[in-house]
């Protein structure tokens, strides 16, 4: 494991002592049926200088037992009902809140998923950093001045003193999870949590954030509870783990038994599900007609200014970008956030203003009259990637699956109601339910409702945009295969956009790389990930992180440059990316100034 | 994740529900006995509303405390109170509900509209929104109500006019916030016409909100006709209404407490009753909230 040949010093020592003893811990939450156990009998020992992850899914009281740690359940509905934290002589669940102030933030701290949440956005990074030391060091403001600007250093941001006056919003998300990062170690805590640490952040960010947490470690000697749903991060973070499931401690071992010989069902259920690299079948290549074709498709946000709100900048979100998607393909776009990715699937739907050309089926999308563009919707369907968001909360199943039939006048209420629980049937739900509303659904069940309301009109092209993101690793896979099985059936088209490399590398046929609002590399997915030739497609792969600990990663030369920005003045063109041919249809893009 | 099994709600209808909630029986209690009061003034009022009663004043001229005769005392003119309540309600109800509604539906209008279209329909909607908030509300109405022959309908419909900007900036507010929600863009896609995301879409989640704004807006409301009525251009006296009554006596609040007192609590009352109803209203028919109750 990379932590114990960084660290031989700590690695070597027989037994280091025991920094925070969880005992038989058991969290309830009261409910109108009593109380209802979110943890139960939970119970491991943290060393110093140990990274130990807690992995499982949604609903597995992971996050439960972190803030029980931290003393920050939401009581009183949700409170420890059994056991103990002994942290050092004291027992945290004993604790009262004053007491536990001292504790919390000095000597255990905690990192959160979402960076820009957790940081205050009316005040300066330096204020919330100089305040958060200042709560527990008696020192002076230049003291503590001197402190933060060192702990920025320490998280290796670049210009440490500029970066103490500017706001949480300035700063990009993986420099703003430094700043988390610094904020915790200033105090050099003995027990950091970091739950999901780097689940919000792009995989070329959260590769550089993994690589800083390990460092840090290593020189600090800090004991990490690593927080995370990523087996990947696991592989490569933890020394030992505990996988839990619904509130019970399922398994405990070091990393590479648990990746080497998982013992329970369970743990080897979730490793099975867990998409990797290089597992994709190769399908026979798709050589229908084209579906959608985009030529040259720009689009442009004007960001306005001065008193007159004259155009002062365009943001660049798509640029010249061109491809298209044959018959019952699956074309992927990959890229990490802000490449202008979600910004063509919302074009192709015609959410977004566009210049150059979309044909969907040899119809241009220009010059549609209302009537004709309401036809153009009925051949692409979107299914987006948060499925409680996108489902209107106050409707029953039935109708938002039968929504698009009233649309389209398609069918009197019977039909459409037959329609809709057939469809139910299809994506994998009972059709006995189509009276419920959405949120009496699971995560992966309402994806389904919004996959059965985007085949209600069995349209030619559905866009998943990240559409399997926000779900857990076994509904993930499970949810897939149900894509695959459903194009097998119907022969629509996909385009499939996400960040997440090892995904599209499993159901994608034809993949697109974008960067900066432009595609920089375009082939087959064997081409693609067989034989990535830009540099960005390279970065992005090598980022992935593998759920193998044995795999070791070479440490490479960080790259701390700031991604560049999108946003250019009027006139000013960004470098164009011309795509050369290599072979068989393999477009790798060379930057032209 | 809540498993869909658990959660089995037997199908009822909204109306059941509503009346399971013991709150919102009482409330709608309430608003049925105003109601009827109002309705049947003519046959279970004791007394003409507007007879001077020789007896209704003591013989140094004071109003009469409420005793076994005048069951809520007189008033200044020496008319019995209860039955000036009872033929008041007619009024403050009209205004309450009719006005108040009425403000609601305009308020509720703008804001959606300005909300959902933004863009120069939305800022010339706002502007004139904040226009009509910026200006004193009172002098308007009195602008109104004098280029108007006076009359309860009027007086209204002036209160309607001078009452929808507040409903409208909170609408105004959450509509647009809503409108960037995913499930609208999901029903954009799907080639939704416009009125259909706003009234089947939008709406319902506007309606918390509405009923919110609609029971405050009923005291103020009441309140504001009085206010007009005092100046002489609401309802002409001597018809009674409760904003009124407390007008005329609030100056002997001292010696005659219960001038000011049963018809104030007569307007909390009426207010608390809807504000009630609406809450449960609220919950019967959000789903989100069932199971809970």
């Amino acid at each position: 494991m990379t932590l114990a040949e960084a660290l031989p010093a700590s690695g070597a020592a027989p037994a280091p002592e025991t920094v925070l003893r969880v005992e038989g811990l058991c969290v309830s939450a009261r409910t109108e049926q009593g109380l209802k156990p979110l943890v139960q009998d939970l119970s491991f020992d943290l060393r110093k200088g140990e990274t130990l992850a807690i992995a499982g899914e949604s609903g597995s009281g992971k996050s439960i037992t972190s803030l029980a740690i931290m003393g920050l359940l939401p009581q009183p509905a949700v409170r420890v009902t059994g056991g103990s934290i002994r942290f050092g002589q004291q027992d945290l669940t004993a604790l009262s809140e004053s007491a536990l102030r001292q504790v919390r933030g000095d000597r255990i701290a905690m990192i959160f998923q979402e960076p820009m949440t957790s940081l205050n956005p009316v005040m300066t990074v330096g204020a919330q950093l100089s305040e958060a030391i200042r709560a527990h060091a008696p020192v002076g403001r230049t003291e503590a001045r001197r402190r933060a600007i060192e702990a920025l250093r320490a998280v290796r941001l670049s210009e440490p003193e500029r970066r103490m006056g500017q706001y949480p919003h300035e700063l990009s998300g993986g420099m703003r999870q430094r700043v988390m990062i610094a904020m915790a170690l200033a105090l050099r805590p003995e027990v950091l949590i970091a739950d999901e640490p780097t689940t919000a952040l792009d995989v070329t960010v959260q590769r550089e954030v993994l690589d800083l947490l390990r460092d840090l470690q290593a020189r600090l000697g800090t004991a990490i509870i690593l927080i995370t749903h990523d087996m990947g991060v696991v592989a490569e973070m933890a020394n030992r783990v505990i996988v839990m499931q619904q509130g019970r401690q399922v398994e405990t071992a070091s990393t590479e038994d648990i990746f080497g010989r998982p013992q329970a069902a369970y743990t080897q259920a979730l490793l099975a599900a867990v998409p990797r690299l290089g597992q994709g079948s190769a399908r026979a290549p798709v050589t229908g007609e084209p579906i959608a074709r985009l030529s040259d498709v720009v689009v442009r946000y004007p960001l306005r200014g001065g008193l007159l709100g004259r155009i002062t900048h365009n943001v660049h979100a798509v640029d010249h970008v061109s491809f298209d998607i044959r018959k019952g393909e699956t074309f992927a776009l990959v890229g990490e956030s802000g490449c202008g990715k979600s910004t063509i699937a919302k074009a192709l739907v015609g959410l977004a203003p566009h210049q150059g050309r979309i044909e969907i089926g040899g119809q241009a999308m220009q010059g549609l009259d209302p009537a004709g563009m309401k036809a153009m919707r009925r051949r692409v369907q979107m299914v987006f990637q948060d499925p409680m968001a996108a489902l209107n909360p106050r409707m029953k199943v039935g109708e938002l699956i039968a929504e698009p039939l009233v649309i389209h006048d398609i069918g009197d209420a019977a039909s459409q109601r037959a329609r809709a629980a057939d469809l139910m049937a299809r994506v994998g739900l009972e059709a006995s339910h189509l009276d419920r509303y959405p949120h009496e659904f699971s995560g992966g069940q309402r994806q389904r409702i919004c996959i059965a309301r985007a085949l209600a009109l069995q349209p030619d092209l559905i866009i998943a945009d990240e559409s399997v993101s926000a779900l857990d690793v076994s509904v993930q896979a499970r949810v897939l295969d149900l894509l695959r099985a459903l194009q097998s059936e119907f022969g629509m088209s996909y385009l499939f956009i996400s960040h997440d490399m090892a995904v599209v590398d499993n159901i994608s046929d034809r993949v697109a790389v974008m960067f900066l609002g432009q595609i920089v590399e375009m082939g087959t997915r064997a081409q693609i990930f067989g034989n990535p030739q830009h540099p960005y497609t390279r970065r992005l792969i090598e980022a992935v992180p593998i759920p193998d600990p044995r795999l070791k990663r070479l440490s490479r030369p960080r790259d701390a440059s700031e991604v560049p920005s999108p946003v250019h003045r009027p006139g000013h063109e960004p470098a164009r990316v011309i795509l050369r041919d290599i072979g068989d249809g393999h477009l790798v893009g060379t930057s032209v100034g | 994740m809540t498993d869909p099994s658990v959660v089995d709600v037997p199908p009822q209808g909204a109306l059941a529900r509503l009346l399971r909630r013991k709150l919102a029986l009482f409330g709608l209690a309430i608003i049925v006995l105003v109601v009827a009061g109002a309705v049947f003034a003519p046959w279970i009022a004791p007394f003409d509303p507007n007879d001077q009663m020789f007896d209704g004043l003591t013989l140094e001229g004071a109003p009469m405390p409420p005793d076994g005769k005048f069951l809520m005392g007189t008033d200044l003119l020496g008319r019995d109170l209860l039955s000036r309540l009872l033929y008041g309600a007619q009024t403050s109800l009209v205004i309450g509900v009719v006005a108040n509604g009425l403000a609601l539906v305009i308020g509720t209008l703008v804001g959606i509209t300005a909300g959902f279209f933004r863009g120069w329909i939305g800022g010339v909607l706002m502007r004139f929104t904040d226009l009509m908030m910026a200006f004193p509300a009172l002098l308007l109405a009195i602008c109104l109500a004098a280029i108007f022959q006076p009359s309860l309908w009027i007086v209204a419909m002036v209160i309607a006019l001078v009452n929808w900007v507040q409903t409208a900036r909170v609408i105004y507010t959450e509509t647009s916030s809503l409108a960037t929600r995913d499930f609208i863009a999901a029903e954009r896609t799907l080639g939704a016409s416009t009125p259909r995301i706003l009234f089947r879409h939008i709406l319902p989640h506007l309606l918390p909100t509405i009923i919110v704004w609609g029971t405050l807006g009923i005291s103020t409301t009441v309140l504001l006709e009085a206010t007009l009525s005092f100046l002489g251009i609401g309802v002409q006296p001597p018809t009674p209404s409760w904003g009124n009554i407390i007008f005329e006596n609030q100056t002997y609040f001292q010696t005659a407490p219960w001038l000011v007192f049963i018809p104030g609590a007569a307007i909390i009352l009426l207010a608390l009753a809807f504000n009630l109803v609406g809450d449960a209203l609220r919950d019967v028919l959000d789903p989100t909230q069932r199971g809970r109750d």
